[in-house]
């Protein structure tokens, strides 16, 4: 999926890391409500739902 | 043979009158009714009581001797209200009742969320008021057995209703066993398990959700405004949901949602119940304060419609036409808005002023309205008891989001019934200026209320029959209108017109607002004398015009009422 805002190479390492260790942070059980939480916030920044949908969508190919 | 019990129902609150059963030996042989409605609960009772408004008489049959058990509908919106006084009981519902306007919902301790409902000056009646549906049924009843053209059998049970040409044989149990009567029509008010519906095999169409809630009114004595409470996810029941209501005679309502698996029968023991009740007082902290119960049930949330009310000489309504979840209180508040709406176009028909298309727009305006309800109540349904693990998992990630994010807030509002508009509705007129308007009640939305004076509201003046509001500062009426207006009423159709603007009565109508500082023509978007609105009998728009003239007048009659 291609965006007109992309995040530069560093910058994607910087949310990867932040990422895993915030879910290791949650713990297992936490770990769904965590990302949950973190989705509805994102999509609220979005502010799109339709590109929030592509997002789900590009999100649920090759589970 | 039916034998309702003649033992008086049990509460702390309200003394039950045990009323005589209807025994056909009484009574002298009787010829086809015109219309027969079975149930005596809110839908049933306003559809006799607007059926006599419009001179259409009713049997109402009642298979109990005595009111409801228990409080069961309690929240009655501005709308139903503005129903209930065109039926002659909004005083005593007034009188008796408890208004509010606001709701709180609390997460962890913190209230995370108050809905304000607007409370617009022109408005008569308060966004909801509590009342006890004993009362509610009380008051109804009392117009009922006021008015000649409505008869009320209490102890008749139907058992059988079979379609005939044009008419249907209902068969009816009394204590002294089974008697026959014919209608023209027969409307099934009998409730959200209707036996009539079951009989017919008729299926409902929507989703069944799986928590089931328990109801529980109680007496006591708490400091708390009357504002509706929601607790989300408390430490004594977790994932679960809480609400609490004030009601009138010191009862209090508490509604709580049950742990998966629980059954109802295990819900509703005493000692289940006390357990409860008492762990709830603890957590708003009013632990320890003496209560005492006085009724209890359970239910399960639904969103089912039958896709069409009208079968044969059977039209469905109320509950036994949807079954719509309490949550925004969708129940008795949507069955006075379907009780309304039949009884006109029921009255209509049998009166020969429209032919049995009216009927069939009955049904498809009331399915439209029910089906928008399930699609409003489904989202407060899935946050309220989300019905799989995603729901869950989002419910869950709001709740916690919302002690500190302000976006997510508003998905705790629960979406309060509110009147369906008839937008589309085939008895609009085409040929009017609706689009033109800028402000003002649209095609198919019910009336903008408007403040006249101290206790003096446009809505009391309307309703009965047509309503045409025509703005003018002429001293009279226009002849071709009028010509129209005659000709209409010499037809048999109740047309009354309201002169809008003039200082004297203006000649031709039927009464004058004067509405000196212009604040009705303004709620209304007139922005000159020779504007109207048509209303139909249940007071929703069917035209309007920037500049009234005899010929679009009779079209929107003739397109408000097909032949």
């Amino acid at each position: 999926m291609t965006t007109a805002n992309a995040l530069t190479i560093p910058g994607l390492e910087t949310v990867y890391d932040a990422l895993a260790t915030a879910i290791d942070q949650a713990g297992p059980e936490k770990a769904q409500l965590f990302l949950v939480k973190l989705a509805l916030l994102n999509a609220n920044a979005l502010a799109d739902p339709e590109q929030f949908s592509g997002h789900i969508d590009a999100a649920l190919k090759d589970l | 043979m039916h034998q309702p019990t003649t033992e008086a129902r049990p509460s702390i609150y309200y003394q039950y009158q045990v009323f005589q059963p209807w025994l056909a030996s009484r009574h002298p042989a009787q010829k086809r009714q015109q219309v027969v409605i079975v149930g005596s609960g809110p839908s049933g009772m306003v559809t006799a009581l607007e059926l006599a408004r419009h001179g259409v008489a009713s049997v109402v049959l009642s298979a109990e001797l005595q009111f409801s058990q228990g409080s069961r509908a309690i929240c009655f919106t501005r709308r139903s209200m503005e129903i209930l006084q065109q039926v002659g009981v909004a005083e005593r519902m007034t009188e008796g009742g408890l208004p509010w306007r606001f709701g709180n919902s609390f997460y962890r301790g913190q209230r995370v969320f108050r809905m304000e409902a607007p409370h617009d000056p022109d408005d008569r009646f308060f966004p909801i008021i509590n009342v006890q549906q004993q009362y509610m049924e009380e008051y109804l009843h009392d117009a009922c057995q006021a008015n000649p053209l409505i008869e009320l059998r209490w102890g008749n049970q139907v058992v059988q209703v079979e379609q005939q040409d044009g008419y249907a044989r209902v068969t009816v149990d009394t204590p002294e066993g089974e008697y026959q009567l014919e209608s023209d029509w027969v409307v099934a008010a009998d409730g959200g398990r209707s036996p009539i519906r079951s009989a017919m095999e008729l299926q409902m169409e929507g989703a069944s959700y799986e928590g089931f809630f328990v109801i529980a009114d109680i007496k006591i004595d708490l400091p708390l405004p009357t504002e509706r409470l929601a607790y989300f996810d408390p430490e004594w029941n977790p994932g679960n949901t809480i609400l609490m209501h004030r009601e009138p005679n010191g009862i209090w309502r508490v509604d709580y949602q049950l742990p998966v698996g629980e059954t109802p029968e295990e819900a509703l023991r005493p000692e289940s119940l006390k357990a409860r009740i008492d762990a709830q007082l603890e957590m708003i902290g009013f632990g320890g304060t003496p209560w005492e119960m006085d009724w209890s049930s359970v239910y399960s949330a639904r969103t089912l419609t039958l896709p069409d009310y009208l079968h044969g000489s059977v039209i469905f309504t109320g509950d036994a036409a949807h079954l719509l979840p309490i949550f925004g209180v969708r129940g008795a508040n949507t069955a006075f808005q379907d009780a309304q709406s039949l009884a006109w176009h029921l009255a209509f028909v049998v009166k020969g002023l429209a032919g049995p298309q009216l009927l069939a727009n009955h049904s498809a305006e009331r399915v439209g309205a029910a089906r928008e309800i399930i699609d409003e109540a489904g989202k407060s349904t899935r946050f309220m008891t989300p019905p799989s693990a995603g729901f869950r998992l989002l419910r869950d990630a709001v709740l916690s989001l919302s002690l500190t994010q302000e976006f997510v807030r508003p998905l705790y509002h629960w979406r309060t019934s509110r009147p369906h508009e008839y937008t589309h509705s085939m008895l609009n007129s085409a040929g009017d200026d609706n689009r033109l308007f800028t402000a003002g009640p649209a095609h198919g939305a019910p009336p903008q209320n408007v403040r006249l004076g101290a206790d003096d509201f446009l809505l009391d003046h309307l309703g009965g029959g047509f309503d045409l509001l025509y703005f003018t500062e002429a001293a009279a009426l226009p002849a071709p209108l009028q010509q129209v207006v005659d000709v209409t009423r010499a037809r048999g159709v109740p047309l009354r017109v309201t002169a809008v603007g003039a200082a004297r009565p203006v000649a031709g109508a039927d009464q004058t607002l004067a509405d000196a500082d212009g604040h009705l023509r303004a709620r209304y978007g007139v922005q000159a004398s020779g504007a109207a609105y048509l209303l139909r009998p249940d007071q929703h728009v069917c035209a309007r015009w920037l500049t009234l003239d005899a010929t679009r007048l009779q079209a929107a009659l003739a397109t408000a009422l097909p032949q």
